[in-house]
């Protein structure tokens, strides 16, 4: 693997900043130079948020991922995995949770959120995962924990050391919950398969 | 020497701690605001957040004017209100290194306009930085106080919002002291800027850019980067990792230094290719001064001057192609900001889209009071004119319209720029109401502590400075403090400030809800009875992101995980359909005002 390019989105206080936190440390630890991007600001505020990360093995130099050519498209939120799909490759992945948070403009009754997202998503990519959120909370017991399951599924596709990300997660998460978040992280490992 | 991977923002501030800073002043504004937060965290260095940019850019110059070295940061339109003292400090120079920070926001991801800040280094005749990722901009930052000492001035370091919120490695190095050893002598002819001092001073400045202009020649900052292919291209700041990224083997002129610019590398570089491109976010800064000399280059008759670049633009700008659109057959609702569910302004913009009143608004999370559904605000321009505007809004009918107008502020501009309004307003015979929303935070940036907080940048307890007793200091005969949650009381207020006479001051106190938040406070959730919920959307019209209104089966529902209980959509509601803890709310009063 000489470069990667990852892209995640979801809505401001998912925790898409800490997923992607991580994943720099992972390519770090992994060898790689890094570079990420992402727009702060009125973002947080319940608005769209998205993260840019990119690996090279030499040199990475605009950390922005440029139009169709993320490998993967992680969506904490499945209208923001929509929204962003023109980024993706043709080859590349998209892992979403089909989790659903309307937008103010839907909430209040403005605008339409689409019928089946998930269905649009496939239809227009073909190499897509979704999961349950709901039923990846069960398993994982804990709501909070769903952006190391999402790094689970990431990790199940990339070539990186498991040992990697593991030992990234202990030092970057709160010392009560390492083991209920690593515990989530294997979880997402069976995405993959 | 270890590696860190950090921010451009992180990369300044250890840049000013390494460089041996000893003051550090900031107001905070999106993208810049990390730059001081992260300077804070050094115990070496005196730390403040000023009130507004103009001051904070004045501590800073003072501690330059007294032999130590000194920062000061703010977003692009920041230095337009610190503009004053910069123009002059060109012409003072400094004592030891001075470096501002400006954070220019291409694209506009939270911003009000899209100055080209660069323009202010020429304008005032100031030299110039511009880092292009976090390693340079640690370096560069550095070698502006070298400049600084080194040609007697203050120096722009030009960042924008993608160097100051992309991170990649940063190699650390020791901090070394600097700065006079003893507090300088008296030195009026430099210091004290009078007409006979400052003619003088004039004359120095313009040999001062001819000097820099040869460093700009020799800086190493300056380089080519030779390459394989027939294309080159003047590039700057963050729109080299673009170019960089679609055309790695072009040849590069990479300014760094970008005033004032090396024109004999510039015209040596251009004699040597056929065509050469220049790159640049926002104005062609670079370019007119390249044509102005007499030297042929493109620009922006190929690439955009509006907006964020990206390296699809340049690819496709360059190629004269165009991106496919790949449609979907769908269209995605857009996700805008909202205030967040326990957001103490929504009662406020609730109460005065009830009362039909028009808002003279503010830079600040109530600025998002101008989006449907709360979609109640009617104009706003930049920090402090949410007062003195309402001056001009009322002047210009004789005061015919005063009692359907009210400015607004927050506890943080209030300081910025809001009292001398207040002046104006009591001294010219205003009769002007505003609202000065309390939240006890600067929220929109990222909560950071503001002179009513009562806290200073590092957490540490400070005086607290009284906006009421300013208020009644500098006139206000009237002046009212409201919950922002209490619907009733505040419409009262409301109705009562508008039919006044008298400049009227409205002040809400309560908490910005990130703060209880995050010291983990925990709230109790409402619950909507759907058999009593009749799918009137009164809730909804509140524009909490925690209620979902379900077409279908027209019905509200309330989202557990994102409500914080504060009952301003449940006072809306003419069926008492929601409950707390199993019970239903009723506000018998408020039904009374909303059955009218």
């Amino acid at each position: 693997m000489e470069n990667l390019n990852i892209l995640i989105v979801g809505v401001g206080g998912q925790g898409v900043i800490l997923a992607s936190e991580v994943l720099t440390l992972v390519g770090i630890k992994a060898g790689f130079d890094v570079k990420k991007s992402e727009i702060h600001g009125m973002s947080q505020r319940g608005g769209s948020v998205s993260s840019d990360i990119r690996f090279n093995k030499v040199k990475v130099h605009s950390p922005v991922i440029a139009r169709k050519s993320a490998d993967f498209l992680v969506g904490f939120e499945k209208l923001e995995a929509l929204r962003a799909i023109d980024m993706v490759a043709d080859d590349g992945i998209i892992i979403s949770s089909n989790y659903r948070l309307d937008p103010m403009t839907v909430s209040a009754g403005s605008m339409i959120y689409p019928d089946d997202v998930e269905g649009i998503v496939k239809e227009n990519h073909e190499k897509t995962y979704f999961f349950d959120h709901v039923e990846t909370i069960e398993k994982i017991k804990n709501p909070r924990a769903v952006n190391i399951y999402i790094l689970g599924a990431l990790a199940s596709f990339i070539d990186i050391d498991k040992e990697i990300w593991i030992e990234v997660i202990k030092s970057r998460v709160p010392p009560k919950t390492v083991e209920l978040n690593l515990n989530a992280f294997e979880e997402g490992l069976k995405i993959g398969g | 020497m270890s590696k860190e991977m950090m921010s451009g923002n992180e990369a300044i501030a250890r840049a000013a701690y390494e460089a041996g800073v000893k003051v550090a002043a900031a107001y905070p504004g999106t993208p810049s605001s990390e730059i001081m937060e992260n300077v804070a965290k050094y115990d070496e260095i005196f730390s403040q957040w000023g009130p507004n940019e103009k001051v904070a850019f004045e501590v800073a110059l003072g501690a330059a004017f007294a032999g130590k070295r000194a920062i000061c940061a703010m977003k692009h339109v920041g230095l337009n209100v610190a503009a004053d003292p910069f123009f002059t400090a060109s012409y003072s120079g400094v004592e030891a290194g001075f470096v501002i920070v400006s954070a220019d926001e291409p694209g506009m991801h939270s911003s009000q306009n899209e100055q080209d800040n660069r323009n202010y280094a020429k304008f005032a005749k100031i030299p110039m930085l511009e880092p292009s990722d976090s390693q340079e901009a640690k370096d560069f930052t550095k070698l502006a106080f070298d400049i600084s000492e080194k040609f007697d001035t203050p120096v722009l370091m030009r960042v924008t919002t993608r160097i100051c919120h992309s991170k990649s490695m940063v190699e650390l190095k020791e901090r070394k002291e600097t700065g006079l050893n003893e507090f300088p002598k008296k030195n009026t002819r430099k210091y004290v800027v009078i007409p006979a001092h400052a003619r003088i001073k004039r004359v120095m400045v313009e040999q001062r850019l001819k000097d820099l202009a040869e460093y700009a020649e020799n800086t190493d900052i300056n380089r080519i980067e030779e390459g394989t292919r027939d294309l080159a291209f003047i590039t700057s700041g963050f729109s080299h990792n673009y170019v960089k990224e679609v055309y790695p083997d072009a040849h590069f002129l990479k300014l760094g230094f970008t005033y004032p610019l090396p024109m004999k590398m510039i015209r040596k570089f251009v004699d040597q290719h056929k065509k050469v491109i220049v790159v640049e976010e926002l104005d062609p800064f670079m370019e007119d001064q390249i044509k102005v000399a007499g030297i042929n280059v493109h620009g922006m008759d190929i690439i955009t001057n509006i907006g964020e670049l990206n390296s699809d633009i340049i690819r496709n700008s360059i190629e004269n192609t165009k991106d496919e659109v790949n449609d979907i057959g769908v269209s995605i609702p857009v996700r805008p900001p909202a205030l967040c569910p326990g957001c103490p302004h929504r009662g406020v913009f609730t109460i005065l889209r009830e009362q039909s009143v028009r808002v003279m608004g503010d830079i600040g999370c109530y600025t998002l009071g101008v989006l449907p559904p709360l979609d109640n605000l009617d104009w706003c321009v930049c920090m402090g004119a949410g007062v003195s505007m309402v001056q001009g809004l009322e002047k210009a009918w004789d005061d015919e319209h005063a009692d359907k107008i009210v400015g607004m502020v927050g506890d943080s501009t209030f300081f910025h720029s809001g009292i001398t309004g207040l002046v104006d307003i009591v001294y010219n015979h205003g009769i002007g109401t505003i609202f000065v929303l309390d939240n006890s935070t600067t929220a929109m940036t990222g909560t950071q502590e503001n002179p009513a907080t009562g806290k200073d940048i590092k957490g540490k307890p400070a005086t607290r400075v009284d906006i009421r007793k300013i208020c009644e200091a500098v006139g206000i005969k009237e002046i009212y403090d409201v919950d922002p949650q209490d619907l009733d009381a505040l419409g009262e207020v409301v109705a009562k400030a508008l039919a006044s006479k008298n400049p009227t001051v409205i002040i809400t106190h309560r908490e910005c809800i990130l703060l209880p938040l995050r010291a983990k406070v925990k709230f109790t959730p409402l619950k909507i009875d759907t058999e009593k919920c009749i799918g009137c959307k009164s809730c909804v019209s509140v524009g909490c992101p925690a209620l979902a209104y379900d077409k279908k089966l027209r019905k509200t529902r309330v989202l557990p995980e994102l409500c914080v209980g504060c009952e301003v959509c449940s006072r809306m509601c003419p069926k008492s359909a929601f409950t707390k803890n199993g019970e239903p709310l009723v506000y018998e009063k408020r039904h009374k005002i909303r059955g009218k």
